[in-house]
């Protein structure tokens, strides 16, 4: 993809000047130079990005977007950002829901190992090559990947038994002593 | 005046727990007859004890969230818990007897909560500050715990997002009345 138009700015140029057929798509809109990628050259991009002139030496955030009706389903999202040019970039790329694997950017980010571990604890996004990929905000006891569209959001994982029964509205509340339904404000709290 | 340590008795029923009884000029009790009425107080040592321990709270700050602010504002010279003799934080549960659950507790931090409760000592007590810690507060999804009360009993509860100082303070007194009027078994 080597056209670029007059409207394009400079660091965008030459992030597509330089990466040529590796991008898939980009557009700069509200000034957000954004290039979309194949998820395998996902770590030669960013090597690429590193050491050409702009010096995207910073990986800001990495993160993923899940699009459950579309296919490949999750994107990862990276923010890069330039400490000697002051420039930033995001680079996407999509995994498909059955193999959602993408190289992993620690080898050159240092940032990248926390990130990446969030990413996968909320998304189940594989990174390949990741020296410590297991979860990092939630326990190791979690089943499922929380910010997945199709995980239940009032599915909670309690690492022991609550001393009573439901409090919320979406709970079913019974009264033990005779065992009927109850609002939710008439229920006892047993001490 | 030497007092005869036998001819002390206790009066009153103490359900006011009132540690000081006014002296009552009528009252034909054994303490008047003992001629004891000017020099001996006469109370329930269940009261003493209600009285001793609502003014000497020592708490244990779990300060997980954003009420945290709140509290440390009560804390300070402003609104001033010392006032109630709850000033002192204690940052090891050994030596804390009230518990001060500030913030919201998640699935992940349940279980920390409950050890910190399980090391106070007896006597304790628990005080969930805020919406999020009496209920979940605006948090229902996978991580939050609905209460903290689903996992350590709580005696007071403050709502609020975040609670007043006022309020607060409020539940401090609301605690110390509960103290005063439980029974403290004397070992």
């Amino acid at each position: 993809m080597s056209e670029t138009t007059p409207e394009l700015s400079d660091a965008l140029q030459t992030v597509l000047q330089g990466l040529g057929d590796k991008v898939l798509a980009w557009h700069d809109q509200h000034g957000d130079d954004t290039v979309l990628i194949r998820p395998e050259h996902r770590l030669e991009v960013a090597t690429w990005l590193k050491e050409c002139e702009l010096h995207f030496d910073m990986l800001m955030d990495n993160t993923a977007v899940d699009f459950i009706e579309e296919e490949p389903r999750f994107e990862i999202v990276d923010h890069f950002f330039s400490t000697k040019t002051f420039k930033r970039l995001r680079v996407k790329c999509r995994v498909p829901e059955n193999k959602p694997n993408a190289p992993s950017l620690v080898p050159l980010y240092g940032s990248a190992n926390w990130m990446e571990r969030e990413t996968y604890d909320m998304y189940g996004v594989v990174f390949d090559g990741h020296p410590d990929l297991r979860r990092i905000l939630l326990y190791p006891e979690f089943v499922g990947f929380p910010l997945r569209k199709d995980y239940d959001k009032l599915h909670e994982q309690p690492l022991f038994e609550a001393r009573y029964p439901g409090v919320r509205e979406t709970d079913e509340v019974i009264n033990p002593r005779v065992g009927v339904e109850l609002p939710i404000h008439g229920t006892e709290v047993p001490r | 005046m030497a007092v005869d340590p036998s001819k002390i008795v206790q009066l009153g029923n103490g359900k006011n727990g009132n540690l000081v009884k006014p002296y009552d000029a009528n009252d034909d009790s054994l303490l008047t007859k003992a001629g004891l009425q000017d020099t001996v107080w006469a109370t329930r040592l269940d009261a003493v004890m209600g009285w001793a321990r609502k003014f000497s709270l020592f708490q244990y700050p779990f300060v997980t969230a954003c009420c945290g602010m709140e509290f440390m504002a009560v804390s300070a010279s402003h609104y001033d818990t010392d006032r109630f003799g709850a000033a002192l934080p204690r940052f090891s549960p050994r030596q804390a007897d009230m518990l001060m659950i500030v913030g919201t507790i998640v699935h992940k931090q349940a279980p920390v909560l409950r050890t910190v409760y399980d090391q106070m000592a007896d006597p304790k007590w628990v005080v969930a500050v805020g919406a999020c810690a009496v209920s979940g507060g605006f948090y229902q999804n996978y991580t939050s715990v609905p209460g903290a009360d689903k996992v350590i009993p709580v005696d007071v509860y403050i709502p609020g997002c975040p609670p007043r100082p006022e309020t607060i303070l409020d539940a401090l007194v609301k605690l110390q009345e509960k103290i005063q009027h439980s029974r403290h078994d004397v070992i």
